[in-house]
């Protein structure tokens, strides 16, 4: 493994309309590593992951993704990327089966989506459409596409929302054989992870603090 | 990455079409739309075949303009809503073979079942027989063009709530061209002209459409999904 972190953040900020969005923020991330994103409602941590992404521009800082800035390496950066939000891209009318495939970059085999459902206790749910299913399950269902991701990078804005004891088991099963095979994982979370070693960032309004 | 170019349309194209077969309603709408108003025209106008007969083309080809206007207003909203737009905007590939299998979807759940059911339409507007095989030659192909650039303007007023007004005044000065050679491909079939030529600015537009507007779209949709 290399000594250079996977992700460094330098002095990034993110100021619309004159209100501080996100405060100067730094870290970095090493392989094999979990970062947990902590922080108030409004602090900033899907800004965070919107800048982390290159879907907005930050007013300062640099975001660099081993060593070169993600501007300059695009391609390859988001090509090791895997993105859950909040909002999970997720068809209401489409089955869960379809969403599941639909939202996997690589194409799955039929063996391949009936272990990813099994481990998510959607078996019985493959042809439902995912209109009907709860907002848990429907958390379950975009927390599948872990299951057979083969991407190092790992962000999961609020991955345990909405999700039961057993549901918040299976994710952070999946976060350990992740960061086994050397993947890293940013995440955002109010809760603790029971099992997992992970290194707290704290984001304030007024400006961030390592733990 | 051929390959991922490739498939990025053929994934977007089919799920978007197994999209809007799931909700066959939504498709109806703009065919109503078209079929009721056309309706109106003799009942609110005049009934006389001869003077139907002298507006027909033009009649035809606004209203298969609106009907596209008002179905390409939600092309994104949805994807923009659920989060899609945002995983399809970190992909690493190319946009422009996904936003034209989207396109292309739209396209054929819209812009091709309204050029189906003009014949239709034509009868009723005793749209003389030489008419019509320009008539349907020219909505194929304008209503293409007419959704990739709509497409533009959706994506545009994405952020805004009832972006429609906007939208209609964005894409207009945009669709009047394409009305132009629409309506006077089936005219100058009517009148005897040669209309090959209108019919090829016709298919000019659309080329240079689907060159320059998927490069638009990404733009506008980079800019919206900042808010």
């Amino acid at each position: 493994m290399s000594a250079e972190p996977i992700i460094t953040v330098e002095s990034l900020a993110f100021e619309r309309n004159h209100r501080l969005l996100l405060a100067p923020t730094d870290f970095s991330l090493e392989t094999g590593e979990a970062l947990h994103i902590q922080g108030s409602n409004g602090s900033g941590k899907t800004t965070l992951f919107r800048l982390l992404m290159g879907l907005l521009q930050p007013t300062q800082g640099e975001i660099s993704f081993r060593g070169q800035s993600i501007a300059q390496c695009r391609h390859s950066y988001l090509s090791e990327l895997l993105f859950v939000g909040h909002r999970a891209a997720i068809k209401e009318t489409l089955t869960v089966e379809e969403n599941l495939r639909w939202l996997s970059p690589n194409p799955l085999s039929p063996e391949q989506v009936r272990a990813a459902l099994s481990q998510v206790e959607l078996d019985n749910y493959a042809d439902i459409p995912c209109r009907q299913l709860s907002a848990g399950q429907r958390r379950r269902v975009a927390l599948a596409r872990l299951i057979n991701s083969k991407v190092k990078l790992w962000y999961l804005d609020e991955p345990l929302a909405a999700l039961d004891k057993q549901g918040i088991a299976v994710v952070e099963q999946c976060m350990q054989s992740h960061l086994q095979v050397g993947g890293s994982i940013i995440f955002s979370s109010h809760q603790d992870l029971a099992q997992t070693a992970t290194r707290n960032y704290n984001l304030t309004a007024e400006g961030s603090a390592r733990d | 990455m051929t390959s991922g170019y490739h498939s990025g349309f053929i994934a977007h194209f089919s799920r978007d079409v197994l999209l809007h077969y799931r909700r066959r309603s939504d498709l109806a709408r703009p065919l109503v739309f078209f079929i009721i108003t056309s309706t109106l025209v003799p009942l609110g106008v005049v009934p006389e075949p001869a003077t139907l007969a002298t507006l027909a083309p033009g009649i035809i080809w606004i209203i298969a303009l609106l009907a596209t206007l008002l179905s390409i207003e939600n092309l994104f909203a949805e994807d923009w809503q659920d989060g899609t737009l945002e995983q399809m905007l970190i992909s690493p590939n190319l946009l422009v073979m996904p936003i034209l299998g989207k396109v292309a979807a739209h396209w054929l759940m819209v812009g091709l079942p309204l050029t189906l059911i003009s014949p239709l339409i034509a009868m009723m507007l005793y749209l003389p027989a030489e008419g019509l095989l320009p008539m349907l030659l020219s909505l194929a192909l304008g209503t293409a063009a007419l959704s990739l650039v709509g497409a533009v303007g959706a994506a545009l007023t994405l952020p805004l709530q009832q972006g429609g007004m906007l939208l209609a005044l964005l894409v207009m000065p945009l669709y009047t061209p394409i009305l132009i050679f629409g309506s006077a491909t089936v005219q100058s079939a009517i009148d005897g002209l040669v209309w090959s030529g209108t019919l090829a600015t016709l298919t000019a537009v659309l080329a240079l459409a689907i060159a320059l507007c998927p490069l638009a779209i990404i733009g506008a949709l980079r800019l919206s999904s900042e808010y």
